[in-house]
Formats: C-alpha cells, sequence, structure tokens
C-alpha cells in the first residue's frame, strides 16, 4: 500500500515537476510569474484530444502535435502580450499574464464548450509492470520516465550547449549578456518555446492519468505546480524537480492517509511552513541586497 | 583659509580624539571590529574612537572597504568580530533600526530617498520616533495628531532651512537634481537626532562650489547640534579641509591615523592613495 | 501645510464621490431605470470597492503583492454569517446585527492577518505573493470541508458531513460543507454598504496621511533607508496588513449577507485575482482609481449580457491592452500631455 501510494505520488509529483519546469525558467530569465502556463497545458490537452478523436493520428504523432502547437502558442504569447512590457513593473506583467489566463481559458470554452471530453489514455501502449501482487501502471512509469529524460536533457542543454549557457547568462544579468552578444530576445523566446513545449507534454500525461478534459482543466495544476517551483526555489530547474515530486508525494499521502477534501489545504500549508523555515525554498539561493 | 589643525590627544583604548573632547567619553568606540565574506577579510581589525563633537574622515582607495564598515557600524552587516562601543553602550545584537534609535544616522553612497514621497515627507520619515501619537490618534483626528502633526511640520521646515530648502518642501524627492537628493538625505539623516552621523561620499556629484558650501554646512551642523560626523569621501580639498581625525583604510585594514597634515606627510598613505590619485590625474 | 490640504481635499473628494454614487443610484433605483439585475449589483459593488481599497493599502501603499485577499472576505463573510444567525433572537434589531456582524467578521479577519502576517511579511516580493496564495486557497479548501451546527449544547464540528454534527432536534446547521451557508437572513442594504464604504475610506484615508502611513511608504520606497531612519519594518508592513484583512472582512460579511445562500468557492483565487485587477486598473495606490475601477468592473459584464460568451474573452483582451498601453512610453508621455492640456496637473 505504502509503495503504491509513494509511486502514484512520484507519478504525479512529476508531471508537477514538467509543468513547474515551465515556470522555473520562465520566471528565471524574464523574472515573471507566468501564471498563463497552467491554461497551455490545457491547451496541449485539447491538441492531443482533437489530433486522436478527430483526426485519428496515432498517440505519438497526436503528443507531437500538441508540443508543436504548444510552442508556437508560447513563442506567440511572449511576443505579442509579455515582449511589449519587459520593461514593466512586475505587477503589470503578472496581470497581463491572468489576462492571457483568461483569454486562453475563453477561447478554449468557445472552441471547445464546457462539456468535459473523455481523454483517451495516449500512454497506454504501455503495458503495466507486474511484481507480484503489486502493478506499477504503465501511465505511472511513461511519466516518471518522461520526467527524468526531461530533467536529464535540460540539465545537459543548460549546462553544455551554447543556447543553454546564454541562457543562464540572461537569467543572471540581461544587460551584460547584451553586451557579450546574446540575443536576450531570440533567447527569451526560446525558453518560452521550451517552456511550452513541456506543457504540452505535462497536458498529454497530466489527462491521460485523470482523464478528463476541460477549459479549466490546467488551472488548478498550474497553481500547483507554480507553488512545487516555489518550494523548490524558484529559478532552479533541479529544485522544480525536486519540489514537484514532493509536493506529488505529499499530496497523494495526505489523499490516502488524512482528507481527501483536504489535501489541497494540507499542500499549501506544507508549502508555507517550508518557506517560512527557508525563504527562498529549498534550492533557492537567497541573495542579500547590496547597500 | 587654512584653519588651525585640531590637536588630538590618546584616549584610555590607545585611540585619539580632539583635545576638547577629553573631557566626555568618545561617542564611538570601535575595537578589533572585522567582517569576512567567505574567505576575504572585507574589514579587519578596525580601531577608532571618535570625540563628541570630531569630524573624522575615511579615506581609501575604492574596494577598501569604506562603505562595508558603514554597513558594519549600522549593523546592515553583522560584524563577524570586534565591538562597537556608542554612547558607553555596546551594539551588541542591535538591529539597523536600534542602533538608529541609539543615536546612529547614515546617508548613502547611492543615494536611497523615499523617491515618490515628498521632500517633507522624507525628513518626517527621519523625525518618525519623535513623533508621539498613534495609528488611532491618527485615523480619528485626535487633538494630539494635530498637534503633533505642526510639531513635526515646524521641525522639518527648520531642517530644511539649513540647505535653504523650505520651498522644495512639496515637490517629490525623487524628481530634486542630484545635488539637492544628497542634501536632503543629510536632513533626513539628521532629523533622527544622531549623536554621531555617517556621510557616505556627501561631495559625489557635487561642482567646486557646491563643495565648498557642503563644507560649511557639515561644520555648521557640528555646531549647532554638537553631534560627531564621520564621513567618506574621495574629494581631498573637502577631507583635508573639515577634518579634525583621519582614518586610511586599504584593503580593508588601517594604514594610518592622524591630523590631516599627519596623512598628507604618510608615505605609506601617499604610496596606497595619494599616489595613485595623482597618477590618475 | 500645502501637502497637507492636498492630501485632505482629494480624501473629500473621494466622499463626495461616493457620496454622490449613492444618491444617484439611489434615485434610479426609486424611479425604477434600474433593472433588478443592476440593483441587485448595488451591495456586491460596494462590497467590491471596499475590498478594492483594502487591497490597495497593501499593494498599493505597503507594496506587497497580495494574492489571497478573498480569503480574508471569506474569513469576514463566514463569520458574519455565524454570528448573525446565532443573534437571530438575541438581537432583533437588523441594523445592530448587521454591525454586531461586520465587526465579528473585522475582528476574525484581522486575527487572520494577523497569524498569516507575522511569518509572511518576513518573505519578499514574489514569495509573499504565493503565500498569500496559499493561504486563500488553504481558507476556501477548509471551509469547503466545515460543518458547523448550534444547538442547545452548544457548536458542533464536522470536516465530514452535516449528519455527523450529532444535532439535537432544534439545533441548526449553519455552515454546510461546499454548499456553504443556506438560508442567510438578509441583512445588507445599499445604506449599509455606503456606510460601511466611507468608513473604509476613512481609515484608510486617515491612515495613509498620518506618520504611521508615511513609514508604511517609505518602507515601500526604500526598505534600507527606512530602517536606517529606525523605522521597524515588520511592526509597520503588519499593521497595513492586518488592517486590510480587518476591511476586507467586513466587506465579505456585507457581501455575504445580502445572499440567501453563500458558498466558500465564491472567494476562490478567481475572486482575489479580479480584485487586484481593480488595484491596478485603478492605479496602483490610487483610492479613487481603485473604486472607479471596481464600481465600473462590476457593473460593466451586467451591461454585458448579452455578449455572455464572449464577455470574459473581450475583458481578457481589454485588461491585456490597457496593461500594454499603458506600460508603453509613447502612451505615457500622451496621457501625460493631455493631462497637461487638461490642467489635471
Amino acid at each position: 500500500m505504502l509503495l503504491a501510494f509513494l509511486i502514484n505520488g512520484i507519478s504525479l509529483g512529476s508531471v508537477y515537476a514538467i509543468i513547474a519546469l515551465g515556470y522555473t525558467m520562465v520566471y528565471g530569465i524574464a523574472k515573471m510569474l507566468n501564471f498563463a502556463h497552467g491554461d497551455v497545458i490545457m491547451i496541449g490537452g485539447y491538441i492531443a484530444f482533437c489530433s486522436t478523436s478527430y483526426l485519428g493520428l496515432n498517440p505519438i504523432l497526436s503528443i507531437l502535435c500538441a508540443i508543436a502547437v504548444c510552442t508556437a502558442l508560447g513563442i506567440t504569447i511572449e511576443k505579442l502580450a509579455y515582449k511589449p512590457l519587459r520593461n514593466a513593473t512586475s505587477l503589470a506583467v503578472l496581470i497581463t499574464a491572468i489576462g492571457v489566463s483568461y483569454f486562453l481559458q475563453n477561447i478554449a470554452l468557445l472552441i471547445w464548450t464546457s462539456n468535459p471530453k473523455s481523454f483517451p489514455n495516449m500512454v497506454s501502449f504501455v503495458p503495466s509492470l507486474k511484481l507480484g501482487t503489486f502493478a506499477i501502471s504503465g501511465t505511472a512509469m511513461v511519466t516518471i520516465a518522461a520526467c527524468v529524460i526531461i530533467m536529464l536533457v535540460l540539465t545537459f542543454f543548460t549546462e553544455r550547449t551554447k543556447m543553454g549557457k546564454a541562457m543562464r547568462a540572461v537569467s543572471e544579468d540581461k544587460g551584460a549578456a547584451e553586451l557579450m552578444g546574446i540575443n536576450v530576445n531570440r533567447t527569451i523566446s526560446l525558453t518560452f518555446a521550451i517552456g511550452s513545449g513541456l506543457a504540452a507534454i505535462a497536458g498529454v500525461l497530466l489527462c491521460s492519468a485523470y482523464p478528463t478534459l476541460m477549459p479549466t482543466t490546467g488551472a488548478m495544476p498550474g497553481i500547483k505546480a507554480f507553488t512545487a517551483a516555489v518550494f523548490g526555489g524558484i529559478g532552479s530547474i533541479p529544485g522544480a524537480m525536486l519540489g514537484g515530486i514532493l509536493l506529488g508525494i505529499i499530496e497523494i499521502f495526505a489523499k490516502a492517509y488524512i482528507s481527501t477534501q483536504l489535501s489541497d489545504a494540507i499542500v499549501f500549508a506544507v508549502l508555507i511552513i517550508v518557506l517560512i523555515v527557508k525563504p527562498s525554498g529549498l534550492l533557492g539561493k537567497y541573495v542579500q541586497e547590496k547597500v | 583659509m587654512k584653519r588651525a589643525e585640531t590637536k588630538l590627544v590618546t584616549v584610555p583604548s590607545q585611540n585619539k580624539i580632539p583635545e576638547r573632547d577629553i573631557d566626555k567619553s568618545p561617542i564611538l568606540e570601535v575595537s578589533h571590529l572585522g567582517i569576512d565574506f567567505g574567505g576575504l577579510k572585507a574589514v579587519d581589525d578596525f580601531n577608532m574612537a571618535i570625540g563628541r563633537t570630531e569630524i573624522t574622515g575615511l579615506i581609501g582607495p575604492n574596494g577598501a572597504g569604506k562603505t562595508t564598515l558603514f554597513n558594519l557600524l549600522t549593523k546592515v552587516y553583522e560584524p563577524t568580530r570586534g565591538s562597537i562601543m556608542l554612547d558607553g553602550q555596546e551594539l551588541g545584537k542591535m538591529s539597523t533600526v536600534q542602533v538608529n534609535q541609539h543615536g546612529i544616522a547614515r546617508t548613502f553612497q547611492n543615494i536611497r530617498l523615499f523617491d515618490k514621497l515628498t521632500v517633507e515627507e522624507n525628513i518626517r520619515i527621519g523625525l518618525h520616533n519623535h513623533v508621539k501619537y498613534g495609528m488611532l490618534d491618527g485615523i480619528f483626528r485626535t487633538p494630539r495628531y494635530r498637534k503633533e502633526e505642526k510639531c513635526i511640520h515646524d521641525k522639518s521646515m527648520e531642517l530644511l532651512s539649513l540647505f535653504d530648502m523650505e520651498d522644495m518642501a512639496d515637490v517629490r524627492a525623487g524628481s530634486l537634481p542630484y545635488g539637492a537628493q544628497r542634501r536632503l538625505e543629510i536632513l533626513r539623516a539628521l532629523a533622527t537626532e544622531p549623536k554621531l552621523l555617517l556621510l557616505d561620499e556627501p561631495a559625489a556629484g557635487m561642482n567646486p562650489s557646491e563643495t565648498a558650501e557642503l563644507m560649511d554646512t557639515i561644520r555648521r551642523i557640528r555646531d549647532e547640534f554638537q553631534i560627531a560626523i564621520l564621513l567618506i569621501e574621495h574629494d581631498m580639498n573637502l577631507v583635508m579641509g573639515i577634518c579634525e581625525g583621519i582614518a586610511v583604510l586599504n584593503f580593508g585594514r588601517i594604514i594610518a591615523k592622524g591630523t590631516p597634515s599627519e596623512i598628507q606627510s604618510n608615505p605609506q598613505v601617499i604610496e596606497a592613495y595619494l599616489g595613485k590619485k595623482k597618477e590618475e590625474n | 501645510m500645502k501637502t497637507m490640504k492636498k492630501a485632505s481635499r482629494d480624501s473629500f473628494i473621494n466622499y463626495g464621490i461616493v457620496i454622490a454614487f449613492f444618491a444617484i443610484f439611489q434615485i434610479l433605483a426609486m424611479t425604477g431605470i434600474l433593472t433588478n439585475s443592476m440593483a441587485g449589483q448595488l451591495v456586491p459593488i460596494c462590497a467590491y470597492i471596499i475590498m478594492a481599497i483594502s487591497l490597495n493599502l497593501v499593494v498599493g501603499i505597503s507594496g506587497e503583492l497580495s494574492l489571497g485577499h478573498a480569503g480574508f472576505m471569506s474569513v469576514g463573510a463566514f463569520t458574519g454569517v455565524v454570528v448573525s444567525t446565532l443573534l437571530q433572537n438575541k438581537i432583533p434589531a437588523e441594523p445592530l446585527r448587521l454591525v454586531v456582524a461586520i465587526l465579528a467578521a473585522a475582528v476574525l479577519a484581522a486575527v487572520a492577518g494577523f497569524l498569516i502576517g507575522i511569518p509572511v511579511l518576513r518573505l519578499r516580493g514574489d514569495y509573499l505573493a504565493i503565500v498569500t496564495l496559499a493561504f486563500g486557497e488553504i481558507i476556501k479548501n477548509v471551509l469547503n470541508c466545515l460543518y458547523l451546527g448550534y444547538d442547545k449544547v452548544g457548536f458542533h464540528f464536522s470536516l465530514s458531513d452535516a449528519d455527523s454534527l450529532g444535532l439535537s432536534e432544534d439545533g441548526i446547521v449553519i455552515l454546510n460543507g461546499p454548499m456553504g451557508a443556506l438560508g442567510v437572513k438578509k441583512l445588507s442594504s445599499f445604506l449599509a454598504g455606503i456606510i460601511l464604504l466611507l468608513v473604509a475610506l476613512f481609515i484608510i484615508q486617515n491612515l495613509v496621511n498620518s506618520q504611521q502611513g508615511r513609514a508604511i511608504m517609505a518602507i515601500r520606497d526604500n526598505r534600507i533607508a527606512a530602517e536606517a531612519c529606525g523605522i521597524g519594518i515588520t511592526h509597520y508592513k503588519l499593521m497595513a496588513f492586518v488592517t486590510s484583512a480587518a476591511i476586507a472582512g467586513s466587506a465579505g460579511c456585507l457581501y455575504a449577507l445580502n445572499f440567501s445562500t453563500v458558498v466558500p468557492k465564491k472567494f476562490d483565487f478567481n475572486t482575489s485575482i479580479l480584485i487586484l485587477v481593480f488595484v491596478v486598473l485603478g492605479g496602483i495606490g490610487n483610492m479613487r482609481g481603485a473604486m472607479i475601477a471596481a464600481a465600473v468592473l462590476t457593473i460593466l459584464p451586467e451591461l454585458l449580457r448579452q455578449f455572455a460568451d464572449y464577455r470574459m474573452l473581450i475583458y481578457a483582451i481589454v485588461l491585456i491592452a490597457v496593461m500594454i498601453i499603458s506600460n508603453n512610453e509613447k502612451a505615457k508621455q500622451f496621457i501625460a500631455g493631455f493631462k497637461k492640456k487638461g490642467g489635471a496637473e
């Protein structure tokens, strides 16, 4: 039982982690809370849903399709809504992000209506693993594996590649990076593209595990993944990973052992306690203001 | 207009303060003060005493640790070692706020005004700990509120008159010219009624005539308020012109202390600081 | 004393606007021009305006981003419901009962503000935002599973369902989990809303124009300089935060006692954001702007009922457009030039 809950927790946490990566990368580079990120997940879910149900594409192609659309969407949102606000106050950017979030939700509402769609499990081709009486579902395995692969690829990308290094440079100091000949706008676009692509993957995985798809599907996982990013220390990639997985485990255990209805309250209470004890999150750096 | 140099005499801690202040204990006595940033000793073994009405200069090349010392004295940074005695009281575990309440006020190298508030409001913030009405008085506009507000207004105007800034009282602090911002910051620090005033590069960005005026005002502040002033400054005319005692800092350590003429003739200082300065010019 | 005069003139203009707003809508309602659905919005408008100015105290004056303001509204709403239900027989006079309920709501919301404020106000910027968001979600979540009943033995709590309260026959269920409070006696009125709004405005404006208010703004403008001036940071941040929470609580009570049912889900993240939007669109720190934005943005959706499907979409687009335009340098200069011409500066 305990092990089953743990696997479930890690699986849910992996989804949070993938979403949190999007939050954290965007925060690291553009210093903004991208509240529309959760809704990109929802769009990703719908695109994948339409590709399989209406176009009859196979799951892999549908997922690729969702990634492509979300990536394009992420870049477009950044260009149209956030780029004009590069020098605005963080509050103005936040409100804009919320505007984008409302926009995406309502567009989805117009196109797909508020009737929940029953999402087909896109990763059902992976069989579940049986160990005696204990079984791990294929979905859980794929989710966890996806999370680990994404983590490894992203770490390699930011540590080793030229674009990744540019990304880290921009997040440290935009002005200095620009003087070093880094194209800041392109780097920010790339970050949004990666984050949104990840959101599409997260959307598919989330809906495969919890198969109801509605225009508001992305909102709560979005907020929770954002919490996960803060939990781990916002701006830090391993932090988002750790935060996401811990959050998933805490949520599943709270549901199993304390109360199903109170699980969200417990998750958020843990977050508050962590931030009080460690104000910059688990792996975040505390930067003192220079006097 | 060369002034006669103040005679410095030794206090029990082997530090020197002006002869006229010797009847009273020094306002500030710092011993073996130091702070490490990682492995770097940003300030080390700093010893100094300042007399009740002394104007002291702290000079040294960029990065010598001067502003860090101000941050230590005001507890923006917690010292790694050593002690700070203000008016006979150990600062120990006091916070920045408590240090101010005990009598140290400061200005900042990169001016820190309350930009969105007016000039008068900035001064009023300085007077904060001398305002004697509570939140409820303010909300319900009690007679005490009215009386105190009037009193703060008068005090603010009186302070502004030191720099002839009364007519700027309603201007937003952020929109003042640079020199006026520096002056306002000094007034705001004065408003907290300090025993020791720390000025971090007060003449930065001022032209020679403004600097000359500032020198007069600093002396006037000392004379009128009978307080001690410790200032960091790169303008040697100002430092040599108004400081009675000078400490030279290099790589976080004091390399020389003494009267202006002693400092000017100190070979180590010339090598570390003045010599280099000459080359630059 | 010119600044003082300007500040108090501004305050009095704001009181005037509120009274004029009351007079106009009262006349419209009496002459029957106002539709029923619009008339029904009058108390909520007051409540939202109060929420907006109270949040403005935190966001605009104290400079802290709070994303959980609806949480305090919720605390106030359900406190108000419980208190007014319990006092139904003890205080027959409705206005007095409303006043007592509002005071109780303000006190409880202030306590909540204090408890969350002490640890949270040490955090900075975005971290504070996320903790307030979490707080709002916790309040919503807990109220969603809270069952509260009352009989002659006293209060009965439960976190599972109404039956497990174990009430005796004469007992009443006050809070019914996700269904919230049912059968609430309507006590709020437009007049009560306006009076509460005037009181809230009085408290906030006078606080802002006092030494305490200046200290709060000084911390916002430059925390380190404020500390160097001997201003204790936590004390004043807490003052703004708790005052704001108390006022939000009273607004929540006003809101709740205007309807026969109140559900916890009403006061969720989206409501917090809605109020934040009022503050930002009204001009951060500008009380009058926040009031106008709150009123217009509450009335507007009512007027746009026939475009129900596209309403939120338009709202989203307008929101993004306003943010981009108001932060555009050229647009700013244009508006500044316009203001100068109009002699508004």
